[in-house]
This record gives C-alpha cells, structure tokens and sequence, in this order.
C-alpha cells in the first residue's frame, strides 16, 4: 500500500509539470497583450513595462524562470491586481468557491444517493419513473439555465432568497442549488443502475434467504456494494463542479476563484491565468488521488490487492 | 414416514411483456422427514423456479403463485405474509444456491455473513453468535475458523465458499435444506467434497434435502426418490432404484442415456434430440411429445395423467395405459440399467436408506 501511495505522488507530480509546462506555452499562444490601453503608452513605456515583467526574455528563458518559482511555490504577480501575488489573490478567493463546492457535492451526493437508491427499490414503477425523468432533466439542463430559473422563480417572483451576491448563508443556497442539480442527476442515474445490478445478484438471494428483512437487505447489503462503483465517477464529478462554478459563480456575482478566473482570462492576466489553472489541476488530481485511496479502503478485494499478502 | 413438506398443484407464471410464461405448471410431491428428493430435469424445466417458489423468493412481479398450496407445519406456505415468511426462510427452511463465487456478498466478512443468519433467528448475545460461527465453519470442514471468519469471500477458493454458504444455511439447524445444483460450478473432486459433506451433515442434523440437478450420474449416489422435471411438471417420480432400474418415461430414458458413460470405453454421448417447449405458449397435450420416438396420437391431444407404477412409482406417460403398445427403453438405456445393476451387485449392496 505505501509503494503504491508513493507511486501515486510521483506520478501526480509528473502530472503537474506537464500541466504547468503545457499551460506555459498555451498563454505564449494567446492572442492580445496584457497591457490595457496600450495605445496611449509610448513604446518606451511598453518596453518597461514589459521588461519589467521580464515579458522581453527569451521564451526558454521565461520558461525555465516560472519553473522554478513555481517549485519556491511562488505563482508571480497578477499584472492587473496591483501586482499582488497569485498565490494571495486565489487564497483570498478560495473561500466562497471552496464553500460553494464542497455544499453542492455534499448535498447533491445524499440527495442523488436517496433519489436513486429509491428509484431502485420502487424499479418499473411510477416512483422509478419519476425519479428517472428528474434525473435526465437534470443532466440535460445547463446550469447555467437552471441558474437563471432560480434567479428569477425563488429570487425575484417569490423573494424567497437573495437573488445574488456573498452576504451570508441564504446567500449560498441559490448558487448551491444550481450546481448541485447535475451532481445530483448523475449520482442517482448511477446509483439506480448499480442498486439494480447489485439487487438481482446471487449474494442478494442469499440475504435473503436467511430471512432477513427488506431494510436490512438493502442496508446492509446492497447500498454499500452499489456505493463502490459510484467512487470511481467522484473524480470527474469534481471535474464537472469546478468548471460549473465558473459559470455560476459569474451569475450568483460570488466573490470566488471561478469569477477572478473569467475575469483574468478577458484580461490577459497570465500569472492568474496560469497560477489559476495550475490550483485547479492540482485539486483534481488531488481528488482523483483521494477517490482512488477511498476505492481501496471501501472494497476490500482491492485492499488486498495492493498490499499484504 | 412422517411428511414434513407437501406441494399441492402449484403454478407459477411470470407475466412478461409478450404475456404469460408458464414456468411451472402443477407440480405436486411430498417430502419425507429425513430423506433426499432429488429434482432432475434439463435447463429450463423449472427446478429453480419451483425452489424458490418453496423458499417464497421470487420477485413478485414479476412472478406469482397462480394456484396450489405448499403445506409445511400446517401453514401454507403459498399464503403466507413476507414477515412470517421471513421467520421461516433461514430457520425452517434454508436454501443454497448454484455459484459460491457470486453468492455472497463480497464487502462483508464471512463471519458476519455466518453470524447475521444465527442474530436473526435466534435471541443470543452477538458473543454468543460468534461461537456458533465458529463452530458451524469447523462443521462444514473450514480449518482456522476463528481466523477465516475475519476474512472476506475473495480470500476463499470456490469450494471454501461454497462450504461457507453451507454453514449459513444450517445456521438454525433447518428442517428442509433446499441445494439448487449446489456443485454445478465446481470443479470434479470439490463437488466429490461438497457432496460428501452434505451427506455427512444430514447424517448429523437429520434435516431432509431437496437436491436440484441436471446431472443424474450425481444423483444416484445423493437421494432416496427422484423427481424428474419436464416444462414445468414433474413427468416420472420414484425411489432412486425405481428410475434408474425401471425407468417408464421416454424422456427419462432420454436422460439416462444422456448420462456421461459409467465404464472407461466412452460410449457415443446421447442427447436427447429438439429443444424443451416455449412456455409463454405450452403446446396442447404431452409437452415431451414432439421430441419423443415413442409418442402417440393421443399425446398430441390430451396430456397423460400420473399412472401408478408401484406405491412409490409414478409416471405421466401414456404409454402406461393399458390400451398402449407395449414399448421397451431403447438398447442403450438397457445397457445402462443392466450397468448400473452390476455395479451396485459388485459393492454388494442393494437398495438404500
Ligand atoms: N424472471 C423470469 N421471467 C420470465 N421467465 C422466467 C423468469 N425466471 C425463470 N423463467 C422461466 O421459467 C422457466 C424455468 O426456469 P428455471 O426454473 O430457472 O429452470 P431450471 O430448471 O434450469 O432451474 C424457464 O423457461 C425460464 O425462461
Ligand atoms: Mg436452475
């Protein structure tokens, strides 16, 4: 176990310097400057400013310079934030999109988990049917669209909560919503075709066969073998969040990373871009690192596996 | 002998989209106190069905009882509700299935697969539990019981498990122990072992067995009356003797000559010929006749009833009937009878038990 942990975090790494190099080069290719009303400077003034940046020195150059900063853990500075690092402003952002993530799996995963989990029980029959239907809408519908919907319904017709902004818990729960509705679809679409699998299977007979009850079959038996393969779509559900609060966190006017990152991309603000793109990768590779780790502690024929025997 | 079982006329349809399959179509036999009734039919005759019907578990729908009792002390079985269903499968009444490498739960260790049998039925601490555990893994030939009970179903070869899912059935010392082709998946020398130890254990416990099979060779040396199964109905009933030295039926004659050959000069291998019939249509008459040498007119047109061959011997044929040709097995199901006899007159023993 502890040599395939360990194999694991060198291949992250590796990971990570590919990421890091590849987004290096991407910003080289974008188009535009990050200079803001270029016309008015004079091209003295372009050429301090872009010394000053080191933005004048070979590209290798650069290259090898941002690598190492970026082992010292130093992202540079923004171009357009009164040159404060990047390490600081996605520090100061962090907190509503963290908040705003972690909400929307947490209640997405437990209401997807319920919705499929009966939708299974109740398998070809009008609460199936429900439950699918509310699920396909759920993958199909954009976020975004679902954001506007809310906005308008719960924030404007109703005044039920704050249609936007980051003033406090009410605030949060609009933006939550939205984001979870997919979680939640793809987690009960799942969760219903594993339950059903799980349930015509022998070892479900033999439970059953010893007399037990109908809640503890399903309790003790088939959740938590239907729960394992719903790890392995944790990942790219993760994946899926954080592109989402990009989205969201524009609409919902959410002071967070997704937001400061549109922002910095209309800008062409490189150190953020990047110091962005690389936060992100490095907390899905993280999250995939731990989803795998969660697979083996959950199952145990691949606890053994991986270590004593 | 006291009976301990009694099934009465039961039918059992699923209703499917395209409409009615007829799995079992009035199956009736009685089930003594101690002995081994073995259930023998081709793939698709409604062995399964029938068992898990007796154990009420069948997914309801689509399945449903149409008709027939099932009489076990004084309750009907068939008319039970699910929780005095519940109290009687795994205590009364216990089943194991045909694959131990999917039938059982594979994130549970064998301990508390063993253990949730015992704390449901009986009121005993958890400690207790435990030690009962145990000792019915070292019953059923498990060595380091103590340790295998922490382990998981992945750590255990196919016959290890299989054995597993025995002690679970005979958590609660149960009256009837239903095995649908328990050895099936296994392997020749483990099912040797399998079979042997069920033998062993009934010996011990004294419950009665109903043995599911499709391979006759197995039965000869399991059970005490034979029950062979055809679409959904019992076709020829008997002592184990009475249907391997005086079979009456032709599709039991189909099935012992079908029967992997006994001596090492392999005889050509028989199958019976044509395929068993669509029970979302079952054919009028005799369903074994389209694929029978000896069929008659009337077997087209009017199923033969049960013709009492002797007090424990019963066939559906009409061949039995009194105005019909006199017919004899074919040669080769002569040959396998006269077989069977020599080797039961050279280990000098008789009939059994
Ligand atoms: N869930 C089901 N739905 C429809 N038909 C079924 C179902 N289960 C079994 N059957 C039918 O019942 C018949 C008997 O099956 P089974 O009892 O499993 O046969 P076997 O003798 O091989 O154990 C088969 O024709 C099968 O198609
Ligand atoms: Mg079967």
């Amino acid at each position: 176990m502890a040599r395939y942990v360990m194999k694991r975090i060198v291949y992250m790494v590796i990971t990570l310097f590919i990421i890091a190099t590849v987004t290096f080069f991407l910003m080289k290719l974008l188009p535009g400057s990050p200079l803001q009303n270029q016309e008015k400077l004079t091209p003295e003034q372009r050429q301090i400013i872009l010394e000053k940046y080191g933005l004048n020195d070979p590209v290798p150059v650069q290259y090898v310079r941002y690598l190492g900063n970026l082992l010292k853990g130093d992202l540079g500075v923004s171009f357009q934030y009164d040159n404060r690092p990047v390490t600081e402003l996605i520090g100061e952002r962090i907190g509503p999109s963290a908040q705003l993530g972690f909400q929307a799996i947490v209640f997405g995963t437990v209401v997807g988990l319920l919705l499929g989990i009966f939708a299974a029980i109740r398998h070809n029959t009008w609460g199936d049917y429900t439950a699918t239907v509310i699920s396909v809408l759920g993958i199909s519908i954009p976020s975004f669209v679902l954001a506007g919907f809310l906005q308008y319904f719960i924030g404007v017709k109703l005044q039920w909560l704050p249609v936007a902004f980051w003033e406090g818990f009410e605030y949060t729960i609009l933006p939550t919503l939205a984001l979870s509705v997919s979680v939640i679809a793809n987690i009960a679409r799942f969760m219903r075709t594993e339950m059903l699998e799980v349930l015509s299977s022998d070892y479900i007979l033999t439970a059953r066969a010893k007399g037990i009850s109908n809640a503890a079959v399903i309790v003790r038996h088939a959740i938590r073998n239907s729960l394992i393969p719903i790890i392995t779509i944790l990942g790219p559900m993760i994946v899926n969040l954080m592109t989402g609060t990009l989205v969201i966190e524009n609409i919902f006017a959410v002071p967070g990373l997704g937001e400061q990152f549109v922002r910095s991309i209309s800008l062409n603000d490189y150190p953020v871009i990047m110091g962005t793109t690389l936060f992100y990768s490095a907390l899905l590779i993280l999250a995939i690192f731990i989803v795998d780790i969660l697979y083996g502690v959950v199952d145990p024929r691949i606890r053994l596996a991986g270590g004593n025997k | 002998m006291e009976k301990i079982l009694e099934v009465k006329d039961l039918h059992i349809s699923f209703d499917i989209h395209a409409g009615e399959v007829q799995a079992v179509r009035g199956v009736s036999f009685d089930l003594y106190k101690g002995e081994t009734l073995a259930i023998v039919g081709e793939s698709g005759s409604g062995k399964s069905v029938t068992s898990k019907a007796l154990m009420r578990l069948l997914p309801t729908p689509p399945s449903r009882i149409k008709q027939g009792e099932i009489l076990f002390e004084g309750k009907d079985l068939a008319k039970l509700s699910d929780k005095e269903m519940q109290n009687i499968r795994g205590a009364k009444i216990s089943m194991i299935f045909q694959d131990p490498m999917t039938s059982l739960n594979p994130t549970m260790t064998i301990g508390k697969q063993v253990m949730e049998a015992i704390l449901k039925h009986q009121e005993i601490s958890k400690e207790e539990a435990r030690k009962r555990a145990v000792e019915l893994l070292q019953l059923v030939g498990i060595k380091n019981a103590e340790m295998r009970m922490k382990q998981y179903p992945h750590q255990f070869s196919g016959g290890m498990r299989q054995r597993v899912v025995i002690a679970i059935a005979l958590a609660c010392n149960p009256k009837i122990l239903i095995a649908d082709e328990p050895t099936t998946a296994l392997d020749v020398t483990i099912q040797a072992q399998i079979l042997e130890l069920m033998k062993d254990i009934q010996k011990k416990l004294g419950m009665s067995i109903i043995f599911i099979t499709h391979d006759l060779g197995v039965v000869a040396n399991m059970a005490d009356r034979v029950a062979v199964m055809y679409a959904g109905k019992i076709v020829e009933i008997g002592t184990v003797d009475e249907i391997f030295y005086n079979p009456k039926h032709p599709y039991t004659w189909g099935l012992l000559a079908s029967m992997p050959s006994l001596d090492h000069k392999d005889m050509e291998l028989y199958s019976i010929p044509g395929t068993p019939p669509d029970l979302l249509n079952p054919p009028k008459g005799d369903a074994f006749a389209p694929r029978n040498p000896y069929a008659l007119k009337i077997d087209y047109e009017l199923e033969p009833p049960m013709f009492k061959v002797s007090d424990t011997h019963y066939a559906a044929t009409w061949l039995l009937h009194e105005n019909a040709p006199k017919v004899e097995p074919p040669q080769i199901v002569r040959d396998r009878v006269a077989k069977f006899a020599q080797i039961v007159a050279r280990k000098g023993g008789g009939s059994r038990g």
